[in-house]
């Protein structure tokens, strides 16, 4: 079978383009075709939104919530017209990118999943997304999210959810399930997910791709509308780990308009090397249990091979404080939440519901803006800070946080890199945990403790489930130590023993 | 500690939601069950411990007073729900303010 | 009548003030905006400040370090390390639902102000004081609309977010004033270190000082009694009369067998009374926790100690070197309080009589600008203008209605014009011993012989009309000095 376009990675059209084999036209055609075939959009001209009836019967994958067709040509016009004047251009110049909808990009409408902001055109740039257009990337249109990324299977968006491209029955994982499953399904090489306790690592999981949570602070905030801002972080989604090296490397660099934004330099992002000798990675204890479905277990203890016969020594490393992890970001978060969401009350953007007094009219707004999720968890943030609960709640929560991080500070001491699955089973089907929350909620349990400790996390593809559907593994590094993931990462996406790949959505839809 | 009914109502009001009996009926068990689940966070001895507010500590990090270019007042009130005179314009304020 | 003597025998008075001082910075709080005064409503907004979605504050550098100084300069402890917290409430004023304050870790605590209080005709000094100093940012303002003008009463209300996120800093002082007077003399102490620091105009009429005083009374002895908090205090003087009226209203509430209510109150300075406007039932909770989006602040001994060596003088070493210039007390508060220091040190630099400078600024030009209403910068008036004016009067070419005159004159110009080309435009010129004053003084001697005789024959008083007819005959430009010196030797000379 001849290779679309479509199939290539992003290295590999980086040097189509650049030896002039392909146009930046013709790779951005090619993906918006894709897209107008599988995810029920209309690319053929202008701007396409979603709206909240957009194809519940079908089986597209909806993972775009605005599809900018016509600026996408332009750009990739434009790049085109630079490359043929001789100028020099990025390396990466010409790749379509898909940008999670909520990071803010004039010209879109920036809706965060939500009915709240379901006509709200920013009137700033997102750091990030002027990084993505500095670097040569297209962006093509903006992924389909749960609801301020309050969600663990993009059930929670006000537009309708994304199916995941191996199974559309079964959910791609959330919040950024758009952008992991528009990358999946070849609707871009890249895409930009954010990941507060498990929103890019989870969808990565559940897709079958490549996803990064960042160090906190190496990746600007600045445009991206905050759920929990001391956890939230930008990253990149690709289908090989060199890809998502190069993504988020593009993305990563100190902001001034991000007052968390770090200036320490990090260390550059590896060459790909199979070679793990001298390396040392811990096996969490307390995130390999029975709580892990077998299946996963099983790949998961696949891969722990695998890197041992890349040379690597594994060990066992305990965490004792990180199965309060969950129960600690579940007050942190929303608490955080409950106060930066408090700007949506109908004066300055976004939805108003008339009423006869200003107190009225942001009650009933917000009641109509915010689904149940995001109302759930505003009032339990505001229940953790109310006087009287902050000690016992948000406080306590905050202390737990400082001992998660430092058992991991210890672990490091002994350790290169920790390991754990990515989530305690794989895809669930839709409607399976929408009735009862926690249940949702424990999707995030081995991914919450690298963000509340604030370090660099990623999830690859291992293989797959008895189920057909993909398992994660995620691997997690000191402070600023990115790039050891990709080191890792590269060895075991090199290494034989792991089937793996995500299938096209054509053969899906077969 | 539970949340009763009555609780929920005084936690929709500070957090400006309007909440109907339907919604407080729901709401009730399902934030009971997650304060429950969450409560686990008091079997940690943390008494002596500094709480966490960014990974990193970092400190003093400011700007020049030196003024950049603000919005357009075009830009700024597009997006509004409601102008006049230039401004943003709100029903009637039943003074509550902090 | 003593300062605390206006409430019945045997009950005390307990005041605490809230003080917030806007920053005379260029830029706002978290943003780049302008913090210029009066533009079109809306146009110094960005993202930052109108909360818009995913946009962060990054501090103010030149806000820290105002804050830092003036905490030095009410004796407070610098705080080595703080941080800043959401203060949480919903009001449409408030961009983000959330102001941005600190709250446990205020960066300057236990400062103090030494006032001076004139009791029963004796200058006594009070110490009061003050709990914290913290940054925070102002909130936008609302117009509201509807026949009151008011909020109550209003049908819709407009919002202007200009003066959202300007740097605030909030000034909390003990509750332990007992008497208005004592409140009024903090208030402008305050008010003089606010200036002579330089972070603020500090001008109450233009909001960029606001006063809130929470009031109390109790039998003396008792625990305190429930406070209620008054607003609108635009200036010293409606502290005074609102913390006076207010005492008085509360004992006459429970003397009468009523329960004060813990409650905001609102300055009618109109009515001069104070009045509901709103009751607390309970303590709002503003859900404090640190700002996320914000990291902490330090200030290491170094950093202080580099800031406390740039602290101007204060208004109460200004006071000792006024007093030691020769001033009297009244003197010296005035110039302070006309914000007149630069101008007087620049007069007495260009050679001015220091009594003389004080006696102008807090008469004749303090006349002048509180019927332009206009601050001595706005006027325009500098130390050169006063010198020269002063001199002008010493050299007898000025007299000193005429000196008046030239100083209207020179406000209507915003300080653009020189006494001496004033002087010349419209022709103040005083008439010295001069051919042309020696001639109408000798005509004025021809023409009045019934006067000269009686001055001759030792009525000596008589020679004011002589001097009278003079002036008349000049249009008042004669030197009086000048002219009565003349008479008497004409007068004697022909005797
Ligand atoms: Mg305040
Ligand atoms: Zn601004």
């Amino acid at each position: 079978m001849a290779r679309e376009l479509t199939d290539h990675t992003a290295h590999e059209l980086a040097v189509l383009l650049t030896d002039g084999t392909v146009s930046a036209r013709e790779v951005t055609d090619a993906h918006l075709e894709r897209i107008a075939t599988f995810d029920g959009v209309d690319t053929s001209s202008g701007v396409w939104h979603r709206d909240d009836n957009t194809g519940s019967n079908d089986t597209a994958i909806h993972a775009f919530l605005h599809v900018l067709a016509d600026a996408a040509r332009d750009t990739a016009d434009e790049i085109d017209a630079k490359r043929a004047r001789g100028e020099t251009l990025p390396a990466f110049a010409g790749v379509p990118v898909a940008i999670k909808d909520v990071l803010t990009w004039p010209g879109s409408p920036t809706t965060c999943g939500s009915r709240m902001l379901a006509n709200w055109n920013p009137p700033y740039q997102a750091t990030v997304v002027t990084r993505l257009i500095d670097a040569g990337l297209i962006p093509l249109g903006t992924t389909n999210m749960d609801e301020f990324a309050m969600g663990s299977s993009t059930e929670n968006s006000a537009f309708g959810p994304t199916r995941n491209p191996f199974d559309v029955a079964c959910v791609p994982g959330g919040s950024s399930g758009g952008s992991a499953a528009a990358v999946a399904a070849r609707f871009a090489p890249f895409s930009v997910g954010t990941d507060t306790g498990g929103s890019i690592r989870q969808p990565a999981a559940f897709t079958g791709i490549v996803g990064t949570k960042p160090t906190y602070g190496t990746v600007s905030r600045y445009g991206l509308v905050a759920f929990a801002s001391s956890l939230d972080q930008a990253g990149p989604f690709a289908r090989t780990v060199a890809d998502t090296a190069a993504l988020h490397d593009i993305m990563r660099g100190h902001d001034p308009r991000d007052s968390t934004s770090i200036t320490q330099a990090a260390p550059a992002f590896p060459a790909a090397t199979t070679d793990l000798s001298g390396v040392t990675i811990g096996v969490i204890s307390e995130l390999v249990t029975d709580g892990f479905s077998p299946d996963v277990l099983a790949r998961f203890n696949d891969t722990c091979q695998a890197l041992s016969s890349r040379g690597a020594t594994l060990i066992d490393v305990s965490l004792p404080h990180a199965p309060y992890g969950l129960a600690a970001y579940y007050l942190i978060a929303p608490s955080e939440a409950s106060s930066n969401l408090a700007r949506f009350d109908g004066v300055r953007y976004g939805l108003r519901v008339d009423a006869d007094t200003a107190e009225e009219m942001n009650a009933h707004t917000r009641s109509e803006g915010f689904g149940t999720e995001v109302k759930r968890r505003i009032m339990i943030g505001t229940h953790a800070l109310s006087s009287g609960y902050y000690d016992a709640y948000y406080l306590q929560a905050s202390k737990v946080r400082t001992l998660i991080a430092r058992d991991f500070s210890n672990a490091f001491t002994h350790v290169d890199a920790l390991l754990s699955p990515t989530t305690p089973s794989t895809a669930f089907r839709f409607g399976e945990k929408t009735a009862d929350p926690i249940a949702m909620y424990l999707s995030d349990v081995a991914t919450v403790p690298a963000s509340l400790a604030g370090i660099p996390a990623m999830s690859l593809p291992i293989g797959i489930g008895d189920d057909g559907m993909p398992v994660g593994v995620q691997i997690m590094a000191p402070l600023l130590r990115d790039d050891v993931l990709y080191r890792v990462a590269y060895a075991i996406e090199q290494t034989p023993l792991i089937p793996t790949g995500p299938r096209a959505v054509a053969e899906v839809n077969a | 500690m539970s949340l009763p009914e009555e609780d929920v109502r005084h936690v929709a009001r500070l957090a400006r939601l309007f909440v109907t009996d339907d919604e407080v009926a729901l709401f009730a068990p399902q934030l009971n069950a997650i304060l429950g689940y969450a409560e686990q966070v008091a079997e940690v001895a943390a008494d002596d411990v500094e709480p966490m507010v960014h990974p990193f500590a970092p400190a003093d990090v400011a700007r020049d007073d030196i003024p950049s270019p603000s919005l357009s007042r075009d830009a700024i009130l597009a997006g509004a729900p409601a102008v006049e005179q230039m401004r943003f314009a709100v029903p009637r304020i039943v003074a509550e303010e902090g | 009548m003593t300062d605390t003597a206006f409430l019945p025998d045997g009950w005390e008075l307990v005041v605490g003030l809230e003080v917030h001082v806007e920053l005379d910075t260029a830029t706002k709080m978290w943003c780049g905006c302008a913090t210029t005064f009066g533009d079109e409503p809306n146009t110094n907004v960005c993202p930052v400040c109108t909360g818009q979605p995913g946009s962060l504050p990054v501090v103010n550098k030149r806000a820290v370090h105002d804050a830092i100084l003036l905490g030095l300069a009410i004796n407070g402890h610098i705080a080595e390390r703080c941080q800043f917290h959401r203060k949480n409430y919903f009001y449409p004023d408030l961009a983000k639902n959330y102001q941005i304050s600190q709250y446990d870790t205020p960066l300057v605590s236990d400062g103090f102000l030494d006032v001076e209080v004139e009791i029963d005709g004796a200058i006594v000094i009070r110490r009061v004081g003050i709990e914290r100093l913290h940054m925070e940012e102002d909130t936008g303002k609302s117009l509201h609309v509807g026949e009151s003008g008011r909020i109550h009463g209003a049908e819709r209300s407009l919002i202007d977010y200009n003066r959202c996120g300007i740097p605030l800093l909030e000034i909390v002082s003990h509750p332990e004033i007992h008497d208005p007077v004592t409140a009024q003399a903090y208030l402008r102490e305050l008010q003089a270190i606010v200036i002579a620091t330089g972070v603020s105009p500090a001008r109450m009429d233009h909001g960029q000082m606001r006063c809130d005083a929470n009031v109390s009374v109790r039998r003396f002895g008792d625990p305190l009694g429930t406070r209620t908090e008054i607003k609108n205090l635009n200036s010293v003087r409606s502290l005074g009369r609102a913390v006076r009226y207010e005492a008085l209203r509360q004992v006459d509430e429970i003397t009468g067998g009523n329960r004060i209510r813990l409650e905001t109150r609102h300055w009618d300075e109109s009515r001069s009374v104070t009045e509901t406007l709103r009751v607390k039932e309970s303590v709002t909770d503003y859900r404090y926790f640190p700002d996320p989006d914000l990291v902490a602040v330090t200030a290491p001994t170094e950093r202080v100690e580099t800031i406390r060596a740039t602290m101007p003088e204060l208004p109460a070493a200004t006071r000792q070197r006024f007093a030691d210039a020769g001033l009297n007390r009244e003197q010296a508060i005035g110039v302070i309080a006309l914000t007149a220091i630069d101008v007087y040190d620049d007069a007495v630099k260009h050679g001015a009589d220091a009594t003389r400078v004080a006696q102008w600024l807090v008469g004749d030009i303090a006349g002048v600008l509180t019927q332009e209403s206009l601050t001595l910068a706005e006027a325009g008036l500098t130390g050169q203008h006063l010198s020269d004016l002063i001199a002008m009067i010493a050299d007898g070419q000025l007299s000193h209605t005429m000196a008046k005159t030239v100083l209207g004159h020179l406000v209507d110009s915003r300080g653009q014009a020189t006494p001496q080309a004033i002087a010349k435009k419209h022709n103040l010129v005083q008439l010295q011993d001069t051919d042309a004053l020696r001639d109408i003084a000798r005509q004025v001697v021809d023409e009045n012989q019934e006067t000269v005789q009686a001055i001759r024959g030792g009525n000596t008083k008589a020679i004011g009309a002589l001097v009278g007819a003079v002036m008349a005959k000049t249009k008042g430009q004669a030197d009086p000095r000048a002219t009565n010196q003349l008479l008497n030797e004409l007068i004697n000379a022909s005797a």
